[in-house]
């Protein structure tokens, strides 16, 4: 006879309209929808007044461009607000937002730990470091993109070798703490280079810093987007390991899986999206650590729809506080600060409805 | 076919200069047969296992394992609230390339699993919401459909209740006799060794053991030397059956005759 199990809770019946929501393709379809509106709807927003049929024309015709109709629907003046500033605008917002969903996710994956961001175990910190770096170096964008993600590298290496050596191990809990130090370490090396750089760097590096979304052009389009959907798209094919990393390392290991590398494999990612993401926002907090909260309420845990999710999650959290800023507030607030004011009171949230569900546990 | 699953010879472990956990261990356990590792606390059960399953080097001695093993912890917590499909899919992680995802037949070969134990009506549960019984028999299952030879126990039974435990056993003896998994287990329970264990290693000491079969290894007088307290063999008949189990001899069973428990007015 084969044993049953004690607990008889549970009828053979069809998963419950909460788990089916989650499982099937309608959230992801839905965000990237909403993202694909929300583009479109930030290119009305600013002085000059637009409506959402004419930006979406306009925006049609520039990304398929074909011959000019003879009498367009659109003004010189209208198109060019829209390929010079707000387009450019939008698209850095929303890679910046989709590259801190995708790593915030990846990174608490291999942690194991929700309380896990870029900012958090010092990949920023890093990234922002190795960017001031090379601006007192005077390197190129590519430069400063390079030196941005050793930066970051770096920092993560420091946080998991000084895990290491307290004889934690992968304790997700001793990693923050270590990201915590390794940190504020390389914000004060910034502090440093900003305190003794000379007055033909300093505006730059400040500027650089500050991490607004004024000034962005196709060449910032590029700096963010190229390692952004190049690190998230192999990322993604990475999805469903992580959730054998998420398990721990010794049984990761037993499934088959080489921890090691594939962790590396990672953060090398993480390290390229985040240096890219320093490189034209600053460091920007919260929103790694958050919106993988918020995408693992709408479709679960599983880093196959929870990965895309976040990404699309993040990407409409970034364009959404640009809007505000621009329409709300009109005045420019880094995007970072923004992040902070808004992230700290949703992390609070998310502590209390969690009721410690996963918050630290080994 | 080599009749060996898991041999390692002389080895020795110590995570301090001087300090050993044991020393000069030496077993073989045969493909198929269920290997029980016995031991009190801080004996090196655990450190024993990591090294077999290549998660902790050895100081010194050698270790051989011939076939894919799975592991099973003492204790099977996961940060995220994953379902239980999602977790027993997990076990595909060797057949899955690295930048694919798991296909329709991935997902068909762990219900299968899931249905072999009886469980399959657990799929869109998540694993947290399970009774540690429940969450055993599902990690059994993800051993199973990830095609594991060589099934690695960390006190399977420890945290759970009496009839979780016969449920638990009852399936290592199965896997072991029907499947033809090599199994190895440690455990607080020498009448779990005695029950389901073809062979048996008694960790006496930082060099001493002992390693034979179940019947020969789990003696009074070795159990006495591994434990410090006297453990009886008892015999008895149930269902037409001879049956033998191993039970502790309580400090009060050699007290006077009065009632050890009573309920006052």
């Amino acid at each position: 006879m084969t044993p049953t199990i004690v607990k008889e809770t549970v009828s053979e019946t069809a998963p419950d309209a909460a788990s089916s929501w989650k499982h099937s393709l309608s959230v992801p379809l839905l965000l990237g929808i909403s993202v694909l509106l929300a583009m479109l709807g930030s290119l009305c927003i600013g002085v000059y007044p637009m409506s959402f049929l004419h930006a979406a024309r306009i925006a049609a015709h520039l990304a398929w461009p074909g011959p000019l109709p003879a009498n367009p629907p659109w003004t010189v003046k209208e198109i060019t607000v829209i390929q010079i500033i707000r387009l450019p605008r939008v698209l850095i917002a929303t890679l910046v937002g989709l590259g801190l969903g995708v790593s915030g996710t990846a990174l608490q994956g291999i942690i194991r730990n929700p309380l896990v961001g870029p900012d958090v175990v010092g990949v920023s910190s890093g990234a922002a470091f190795g960017g001031v770096l090379a601006m007192l170096w005077d390197f190129p964008p590519v430069g400063i993109i390079g030196l941005a993600c050793c930066g970051g590298m770096a920092a993560i290496a420091c946080t998991f070798g000084l895990a290491k050596i307290s004889r934690a191990g992968s304790n997700s809990m001793i990693l923050i703490l270590a990201g915590v130090f390794v940190g504020a370490l390389f914000m004060s090396l910034v502090t440093l280079i900003v305190s003794v750089s000379d007055d033909s760097h300093l505006p730059g590096i400040a500027y650089w810093l500050l991490g607004t979304f004024v000034g962005s052009d196709a060449r910032k389009v590029a700096i963010v987007g190229i390692p952004t959907l190049c690190g998230s798209a192999i990322l993604m094919t990475f999805r469903w390991r992580l959730n054998l990393l998420s398990l721990g390392d010794l049984d990761a290991r037993t499934l088959g899986v080489n921890v090691a590398a594939l962790r590396w494999a990672v953060i090398a990612l993480v390290s390229v999206i985040i240096a890219s993401q320093v490189a034209v926002s600053g460091v920007v907090g919260w929103i790694g650590l958050v919106i993988p909260h918020c995408a693992r309420m709408l479709v679960g845990p599983d880093h196959r729809r929870l990965l895309p999710a976040a990404a699309l999650l993040g990407a409409l959290f970034v364009l959404g506080l640009d809007d505000f800023t621009r329409a709300i507030l009109r005045a420019e607030v880094p995007v970072g600060v923004l992040s902070a004011l808004i992230g700290t009171p949703l992390v609070c949230f998310l502590l209390w409805k969690s009721q410690g569900k996963g918050w630290g546990r080994e | 076919m080599n009749n060996t699953a898991i041999q390692f010879d002389d080895l020795r472990h110590s995570y301090k200069p001087g300090h050993w956990v044991f020393q000069n261990y030496s077993a073989a356990v045969r493909r198929g047969s269920t290997f029980a590792i016995l031991g009190p606390n801080g004996a090196g059960k655990t450190t024993l296992l990591k090294i077999l399953l290549g998660a902790l080097k050895p100081t010194a001695g050698t270790v051989s394992v011939e076939g894919r093993m799975a592991f099973v912890p003492q204790l099977f917590q996961v940060t995220f609230d994953y379902s239980v499909l999602d977790m027993v899919l997990m076990g595909r992680a060797r057949q899955v390339g690295l930048f694919s995802q798991p296909s329709a037949q991935d997902e068909e070969a762990a219900m299968a699993s899931l249905e072999r134990f009886g469980i399959r009506h657990f799929a869109e549960r998540q694993f947290h919401e399970l009774s540690g019984g429940e969450r055993q028999l599902v990690i059994f299952a993800r051993a199973l459909v990830s095609e594991a030879e060589i099934l690695i126990l960390d006190e399977p039974t420890s945290a759970l209740d009496l009839k979780n435990q016969i449920v638990v056993l009852d399936w290592m003896t199965r896997l072991s006799h029907q499947d033809g998994l090599t199994i190895v287990f440690t455990t607080h329970h020498p009448h779990h060794a005695l029950a389901v264990a073809d062979d048996t290693l008694l960790m006496l000491g930082d060099s001493k053991f002992a390693c034979g079969s179940a019947t020969e290894v789990l003696t009074e007088e070795n159990l006495l030397a591994l434990y410090g307290v006297e453990i009886k063999h008892l015999a008895f008949e149930h269902g037409g059956h001879q049956h033998k189990t191993l039970v502790p001899v309580l400090p009060y069973a050699s007290r006077s005759n009065e009632p050890r428990s009573s309920l006052r007015p």
